[in-house]
């Protein structure tokens, strides 16, 4: 088992106001290779389920373990690495840094690595690129990326560092249908190639519905969305087919 | 081998982000230079003033401990004789082992310009008297002990009395009639000393050893040397007591011996330079307080500009630790480039400064002094390290998930 959440629940006080409870009893269990989409309202905890997932958050309650060690009993610099080692964050918002190249910003994730991750990040950082078809756009700086060609870098940057988890937060949010179906085509190749397990939180059907396990967040309870897997499964039939390779190279807007 | 990474990780991502900043890190910059170089120039005018001022006072009192005695015989009310008080002098500096001693006598000539006969100071001492008084020439050198031989007595003159001679170069041996003796008497001019731009009085230095040359014997027993010795100045008012007590215990009972210090240091209960070292350091610190200000509101706006940023590199693996070197590294780097520059703008403000208004109020104007560069060097990376600190906690306080939906 790569990671797995028992009786995970996440409480933010609030002055003047009872505990506002953004997680209750969250179990899951995720495997590297699983595919899991997770789907809720605004506001349902869904960014607050990816970051405790993610390595960021500590539940306020119940255990996170990966690989069977619980991380209650880390601490936060080691925590600090292991996110780094394993888990990879694709935002919504691309969240590149600004005024950086593509290939720079590929490569910030890589500065925390050790060892060839790390001296040899340059060379790692264009491979991952020119996989994710921005092999001439390397000098590029983000503001002359178009979103798709953002997100690929974001992709790239989330992905250098061979993580075996990949989180994607509504990754094709800030995309337009048909970027975003290449988006997403492109983050299952990468994690099916890799054998990282991808978790996507989306509002999307659409792309809930490319997931294998599909999960609802409603009001802080995580629940088996079999209903959302079949309407998915009729949503999807409509997806727009995937993108050749070309169209890939190219990017999309 | 994870510090060496670390090492050269933060660097690489400094690097970065001051050419990502670099008009922000450029006017940070400015502001960091320009009072590095304004803290660096205060600091060095001032030791330059100072040293000038302790230097202009050295030529007065002399160095300190600067000691001088005096000889007078309470019964005659005139001075012992000259050969007795020369011989306890020699035996009392012998005895303490003082090294730097000298006769001196003031007195007066006549000499022969083109412009006629007119009147000089004439001051005679013993060689050291030249090291003691930390005299310096324009041109020529200080008496040594060979210059006892020469059969024409060397002299060296002011400015003045030179330009007053036509300003003859002084490797044409230009000489001048003294015409106040009892006998003709030429003298060699050997050196110049400088003159001070209110100094309009004709002045000359010669030896102790050719004074019977410059004035009539009959008028010898007249003259009353000063005795003067450049003593440590740690145990120079107990030495001074000593050689007064066996000067007065060699001239017999009725001659009384007093015994002075008249090195600045004496002026007073405290240091003369006091005030111009308060003075500086004071101004010194109000600029580095405004740099400092400065520096850390722009650190302090830039952070905050920065959460996102932060917040992304922590989600990839960057610990708290790694955040604060890196933000802390940024400012410590930066402010020390600042730091070079504004020593390296102080330094020709210095130059500058020498060249045209120093010039004007001292004689000699030191080198530009190491000690200011290492301390406006110092200065800059403390407060870089300062004004870094303040950003460096807030941006390792900073909340990973607030900051990436920042």
């Amino acid at each position: 088992m790569l990671l797995s959440l028992r009786g995970v629940t996440r409480t933010v006080e609030l002055p003047d106001a009872p505990p506002l409870e953004i997680l209750r009893g969250v179990d899951l269990d995720i495997d590297e290779g699983d595919h899991l989409s997770i789907v809720g309202r605004s506001g349902s905890g869904k960014s607050t389920l990816l970051n405790i997932v993610g390595l960021i958050d500590t539940p306020t309650s119940g255990e996170v373990e990966l690989d069977g060690v619980p991380l209650s009993s880390v601490g936060t610099g080691r925590r600090d690495r292991l996110r780094g080692r394993n888990v990879g964050f694709v935002f919504q918002q691309f969240n590149l840094l600004p005024g950086r190249t593509a290939l720079e910003n590929a490569e910030t994730a890589l500065l925390y690595a050790e060892g060839r991750q790390f001296w040899q990040r340059r060379r790692i950082a264009t491979a991952m690129l020119e996989r994710v078809g921005l092999g001439d756009r390397l000098d590029s700086t983000s503001d002359q990326l178009s979103g798709g060609e953002q997100q690929r870098v974001a992709i790239a940057r989330a992905l250098v560092r061979g993580p075996r988890l990949i989180l994607a937060d509504e990754p094709t949010g800030a995309l337009d249908v048909e970027t975003g179906a290449s988006i997403m085509q492109l983050l299952i190749e990468v994690a099916r190639s890799t054998g990282a397990a991808l978790i996507t939180i989306t509002h999307d059907p659409n792309v809930a519905g490319l997931a294998s396990r599909h999960y609802r967040l409603d009001r802080g309870v995580l629940a088996d969305d079999a209903q959302g897997l079949l309407a998915a499964a009729g949503v999807a039939r409509q997806l727009p087919p995937a993108p050749s390779p070309a169209a890939i190279e190219g990017g999309a807007s | 081998m994870r510090l060496w990474t670390e090492i050269v990780g933060a660097i690489a991502e400094a690097w970065q982000e001051l050419r990502i900043h670099r008009t922000r890190v450029l006017l940070s910059l400015i502001g960091v230079g320009v009072a590095v170089a304004a803290l660096t120039t205060v600091v060095a005018a001032g030791a330059i003033v100072q040293q000038a001022q302790t230097e202009t006072l050295e030529r007065q009192g002399g160095r300190p401990a600067h000691v001088t005695l005096n000889a007078y015989d309470t019964a005659t009310g005139q001075q012992p004789d000259p050969e007795l008080i020369e011989a306890a002098f020699q035996r009392v500096a012998e005895r303490y082992d003082i090294g730097w001693t000298s006769r001196t006598f003031g007195l007066g000539a006549r000499v022969q310009t083109p412009y006629g006969v007119v009147d000089a100071g004439l001051s005679l001492a013993d060689p050291d008297w030249g090291v003691m008084h930390r005299a310096e020439l324009v041109e020529g050198e200080w008496f040594t002990d060979r210059d006892a031989l020469r059969l024409a007595p060397p002299v060296i003159v002011n400015e003045y009395l030179w330009r007053q001679l036509g300003s003859p170069p002084l490797s044409s041996h230009p000489t001048i009639d003294v015409v106040s003796g009892d006998r003709p008497l030429t003298v060699v001019v050997v050196g110049i000393v400088p003159s001070p731009l209110w100094d309009e009085y004709p002045q000359m230095h010669g030896l102790t050893a050719h004074m019977d040359r410059f004035i009539p014997r009959e008028e010898l027993q007249y003259q009353w040397p000063q005795l003067e010795l450049w003593l440590p100045v740690d145990n120079a008012d107990a030495l001074m007591e000593v050689v007064r007590r066996d000067m007065a215990g060699a001239l017999g009972e009725d001659v009384q011996v007093d015994a002075w210090r008249d090195d600045y240091l004496v002026w007073g209960a405290s240091d003369p330079l006091e005030f111009v070292r308060l003075l500086v350091a004071g101004v010194g610190i109000l600029i580095l307080l405004l740099g400092a200000l400065g520096l850390l509101n722009i650190a302090l706006v830039t952070i905050k500009y920065r959460i996102r940023e932060i917040g992304i590199r922590r989600s990839f693996g960057a610990g708290a630790g790694r955040v604060f070197f890196g933000v802390m590294m940024e400012s410590v780097v930066a402010t020390a480039v600042a730091g070079v520059a504004g020593v390296a703008l102080s330094v020709l403000a210095v130059r500058i400064l020498s060249a045209t208004l120093l010039a004007e109020i001292v004689q000699d104007v030191p080198a530009f002094p190491l000690d200011a560069a290492i301390f406006g060097l110092v200065v800059s990376v403390a407060v870089g390290a300062l004004a870094g600190l303040l950003p460096a906690l807030f941006a390792v306080r900073v909340k990973v998930i607030d900051a990436i939906r920042y």
